[in-house]
């Protein structure tokens, strides 16, 4: 265990490729965490799809022992947490572990909207916040510029920032002493009952449930029978350690220190993250603040596009919670997809990386439905019910209102690209909060319904500001709005997975975009097919795709009938795979392809 | 549980020479180029296992032989004499027999016609293909149009019955351009002509063409507009569709395609060639072996060639009554479909896809059995995967 005084724990919080990784490998690198051998990019990205992508989805975390200026040894204990906005209860857990933060900022690129959302969430926390201005090696870095960038945007005394270079190592070291001189050192009674925060919990294949924890009084130590506050389950220890960042481990862990447990516990799910873990014999009396429970705020179902994976996507879904229990799945049917499940997630990309590694970990070709958030509805008999299934859209004259939720959103953006972009926000339903200017750059602040921006805002942010704009948003609240559900019918009826919430301004104009895909994707029949969209009863775009005109082959088979047949049998294979509408039946990959053609 | 299949006491006999003079690049049928045939063994080989079928269908009235290919002009005459003379000495004739030959129209095999007339020939089908010197040369063919009505002609005075096919849908036809080729055809017929679509199949060089984007055919609403184009030509002249491809006046049916098409039993001899043929209560589907000189060796081993012989199950017939029967504009006729199917006609359909079908007016069905309207026969592919899928 070290003395209190010796220990610093810190976050590092950045906007995606500032170089937060880059820089947490330079810090492991100068303190001997690793060798050169074992040195390799971004080592605490251990996922393929983190180092990959360059983001950082789960926290890790790794004692550095330093040896500073004034002669002493610091453990500094570093938690890398995940930049990205749909994440931020993660960050604000691991930030809630530590004293500080490095704030990183690209001295070339300055202060992003994730920056912003990060920095915020570290005051909140009550860090101390250094400011490091990162890639000063670049031609294009202006330090000066983007020192009053964090002083005017975020309100940060920039002065001392340190200025570094973590791809060539200049000022690695002046990191450290900041750390050492600035950052306070935990507070904790080592002789009290153990009260320790459980930060995070994941599944490792050797060694079963793990517990990262934070001890804020008293000790923990290997054979101790500990007990968890809210699930109110008593274990005993078996390990104890901390990740150098190779999994070392010790004896025990004191007041102030970040390390990990296991305990044999069997499921993720006991070891609820914001939990308070103390002595089974000697408890504390109250449990530490916790963390609110991170919820779900965008969904949409996934299908295998083979009908027969259906159990390996459920296998494969489970996996993948025993990770990151922050999503939610739950089995649903839909006539034209099949058997899928109807997945809750933190956020948009949230959603994309869950899909990814089901894709990619385990090897799951996917259909998802276009993506939905919320909405609370309110009955004409008075109760209200929260829906994020268009499928499950109560009749309408049994709703009295419909409220949708609205985010608070940051956007960052160079100048020239500016009236694109609050464009862009206007159409959405945006209502300005704000537009200020630093230094070349804009950043404008908006009210935007989350529903406008699930529906690719992300996308059309990025190629309309050339990659340029940064967008942070947190939810604020509900409020009540024009929404329809819009259907899709062909020849009369309802294909449930293409059904959509959106508001009626907006809901010919989608509709209609369906319906002319649709028209593109469906082969033509023996019979007309009639596409349309509405409202209730009520036609707001319809497309028809004509009956065809032959289909015969006009060839002379002789006496050849077997060959005509098998390729009848061939056909009768593929009917699986066709939904029947009415008179007509529709390939279910044209029902992909709409779908698919939204991701575009 | 379908009843078992009483056997009928008609045959037609199907005779395949897998020989030509050249391959055409739209041919996928069982077709070879060989300098060495020897005749005598092959005449030999066609008999032993005309035998062999003999024996397996048991006595019946045959009603047509078809000598199909490959290109059969090139047998020798008295091959077609010695199978014919073999057909009657295991079977009946019926007195109407029908007996018709494939023929080339190329100026050497014109000359042969008056011999095989002579060898007991009373019908031939002539491969003209078109009209037209350029198309006849994309097509691969080895005569010119010249030819080809040369052809016409010694055919017209050495049969009582002759036809000939054409091939439309060919790239960069046009809708006014193929009426004027049929109709300049339809001067040279009596009673009977068959019009193909050009298709592309698999394993041929249009195929690779294809491919390759070097061959690109008329698109969709192009070979609808030939195809309706070719209906009301046709008709106007006094020679309806019988079937999807095939127009005769009255009377004038290719006897032997329609057992096919009445899905009749048939007996296939020679590479490659298929059979229908019921025996102890079941319908049995035979395919003699493709290659030429495997097929020479086994029947000389064995007495036949037989690849394959299974009997089919229920469904399988009925799938092939309604493949065949739709095709025909007289349709499937319900006592035929019982004899042949076991079952009943309403039996073997789900009724709601027969009523939509007939709410779309693609098909008619009633008492009298099952066809389709000739708009269902435009789209005849379709109905059948809706009725048997």
């Amino acid at each position: 265990m070290t003395d209190l005084s010796h220990i610093r724990n810190f976050a590092i919080i950045a906007h995606i490729d500032h170089g937060k990784s880059t820089l947490a490998d330079r810090l492991i690198q100068h303190c001997g965490g690793l060798s050169e051998r074992e040195m390799h990019d971004q080592v605490l990205d251990s996922m393929e799809l983190e180092r990959e992508r360059g983001i950082t989805i789960k926290a890790q975390t790794v004692r550095l022992m330093y040896s500073a200026r004034d002669g002493a040894t610091y453990a500094l204990n570093l938690i890398d947490t995940p930049g990205h906005v749909d994440f931020s209860y993660e960050v604000s857990r691991s930030l809630a572990a530590c004293e500080g933060s490095l704030l990183i900022v690209d001295a070339s690129q300055g202060v992003e909207a994730q920056t912003l959302a990060n920095a915020y969430l570290a005051i909140d926390a009550g860090h101390e916040i250094v400011p490091v201005l990162n890639k000063i090696d670049l031609p294009a870095a202006e330090p000066q510029q983007v020192r009053e960038q964090i002083e005017e945007v975020i309100g940060l005394d920039a002065s001392e920032a340190v200025e570094i270079s973590a791809k060539t190592g200049a000022g690695i070291e002046d990191v450290l002493e900041a750390l050492v001189a600035r950052l306070p050192a935990p507070e904790g009674e080592a002789d009290t009952p153990l009260q320790a925060l459980l930060v995070d919990s994941w599944y490792d294949p050797y060694l079963g449930v793990v517990a990262l924890v934070r001890i804020k009084n008293g000790r923990i130590s290997k054979g101790q029978r500990i007990r968890m506050m809210a699930t109110d389950k008593a274990y005993r220890v078996d390990r104890v350690g901390v990740f150098t960042p190779a999994r070392t481990e010790i004896d025990a862990l004191g007041p102030g220190e970040i390390g990990f447990i296991t305990a044999s516990i069997r499921a993720v799910a006991d070891c609820q993250v914001g939990d308070t873990v103390t002595d089974d014999r000697m408890p504390v009396e109250a449990p530490l603040s916790g963390f609110k429970p991170s919820v779900p705020v965008v969904f949409c179902s996934l299908f295998p596009a083979d009908a027969a994976a259906f159990e390996d996507l459920r296998e494969s879904l489970a996996k993948l919670h025993l990770n990151d229990a922050s999503f939610h799945f739950d089995p649903e049917n839909s006539a034209a997809l099949g058997v899928g499940f109807r997945c809750g997630f933190l956020g948009l990309l949230h959603m994309e990386i869950v899909q990814e590694r089901l894709a990619r970990e385990f090897d799951l070709e996917l259909i998802a439905t276009a993506p939905s958030v919320i909405y609370q509805i309110h009955l004409t008999d008075g109760t209200s019910i929260d829906l994020h299934n268009p499928s499950d859209f109560p009749d309408v004259t049994r709703i009295r209102n419909i409220d949708e939720p609205w985010i608070k959103a940051n956007i960052i953006v160079p100048d020239e690209y500016l009236g694109a972009i609050l464009q862009l926000c206007t159409d959405r339903r945006g209502e300005q909060i704000d537009l200020t200017y630093v230094g070349g750059r804009a950043m404008a602040t908006y009210r935007l319904p989350l529903n406008e921006v699930v529906f690719d805002f992300y996308d059309r942010l990025k190629s309309i500001s050339r990659g340029y704009a940064s967008f942070d948003y947190e939810l604020e609240s509900y409020r009540q709005g024009d929404l329809v559900k819009v259907d899709i019918l062909i020849n009369g009826d309802p294909v449930d997975a293409l059904s959509m919430i959106v508001h009626r301004g907006q809901s010919e104009a989608r509709g209609r975009a369906l319906c002319v895909r649709l028209k593109e994707l469906v082969p033509r029949q023996l019979f007309k097919v009639a596409i349309q969209a509405v409202i209730g009863g009520k036609v707001i775009a319809r497309e028809t795709v004509g009956a065809m005109r032959k289909d015969v082959t006009s060839k002379c088979y002789g006496g050849d009938i077997t060959r005509k047949r098998k390729l009848l049998e061939k056909q009768k294979a593929g009917k699986k795979r066709m939904r029947q509408y009415g008179n007509v039946e529709i390939p279910q990959s044209a029902f992909i392809a709409a779908l698919r053609m939204d991701d575009n | 549980m379908a009843e078992t299949i009483a056997t009928p006491d008609t045959l037609a006999i199907y005779v395949h020479w897998p020989f030509c003079r050249s391959l055409c690049p739209y041919c996928d049928f069982n077709s070879h180029v060989s300098d060495h045939v020897d005749h005598a063994r092959w005449r030999a080989a066609l008999l032993r296992e005309l035998e062999h079928y003999a024996e397996l269908a048991g006595p019946r009235r045959v009603t047509s032989i078809f000598f199909g290919g490959g290109t059969p002009s090139l047998m020798a005459p008295d091959t077609a004499a010695a199978v014919i003379e073999a057909v009657a000495h295991h079977f009946i004739l019926d007195e109407d027999i029908e007996i018709t030959l494939e023929a080339n129209p190329t100026s050497v095999e014109s000359a042969h016609l008056a011999a095989f007339a002579g060898a007991g020939i009373n019908r031939v089908s002539l491969g003209i293909q078109a009209l037209d010197d350029a198309a006849l040369a994309f097509l691969g063919r080895t005569h010119s149009a010249e030819e080809a009505i040369t052809a016409i002609e010694v055919a017209a005075h050495t049969f009582e019955r002759y036809s000939f096919d054409l091939i439309y849908a060919r790239p960069g036809q046009s809708v006014d351009q193929w009426r004027r080729e049929l109709e300049q055809a339809i001067g040279r017929t009596r009673g009977h002509i068959s019009v193909y679509q050009l298709t592309v199949e698999r394993g041929t060089p249009f195929y690779l063409a294809q491919a390759r984007g070097d061959l690109v055919l008329p698109d969709d609403p192009v070979l609808a507009a030939l195809f309706e184009t070719t209906q009301e030509v046709l008709a106007d002249a006094g020679m309806p569709a019988y079937e999807i491809s095939n127009h005769a006046a009255p009377g004038q049916a290719c006897r032997h395609n329609l057992a096919y098409w009445q899905y009749s039993d048939y007996a296939g001899i020679g590479p490659g060639a298929h059979g229908r043929i019921t025996a102890a209560g079941r319908i049995h589907a035979t395919r003699q072996h493709r290659a030429p000189e495997i097929w020479l060796h086994r029947v000389e081993d064995h007495g036949h060639a037989t690849q394959t012989n299974e009997p089919l199950e229920p469904q399988s017939v009925v799938a092939e009554l309604v493949l065949m029967g739709l095709r025909l504009r007289c349709g499937i006729d319900a006592a035929n479909f019982r004899a042949r199917a076991g079952m009943a006609l309403d039996e073997a359909f789900d009724p709601v896809t027969l009523r939509r079908l007939e709410e779309g007016r693609l098909i008619v069905h009633n008492s009298d059995g099952l066809r389709a309207t000739p708009s269902g026969r435009q789209r005849l592919d379709s109905v059948v995967a809706a009725l048997v899928v």
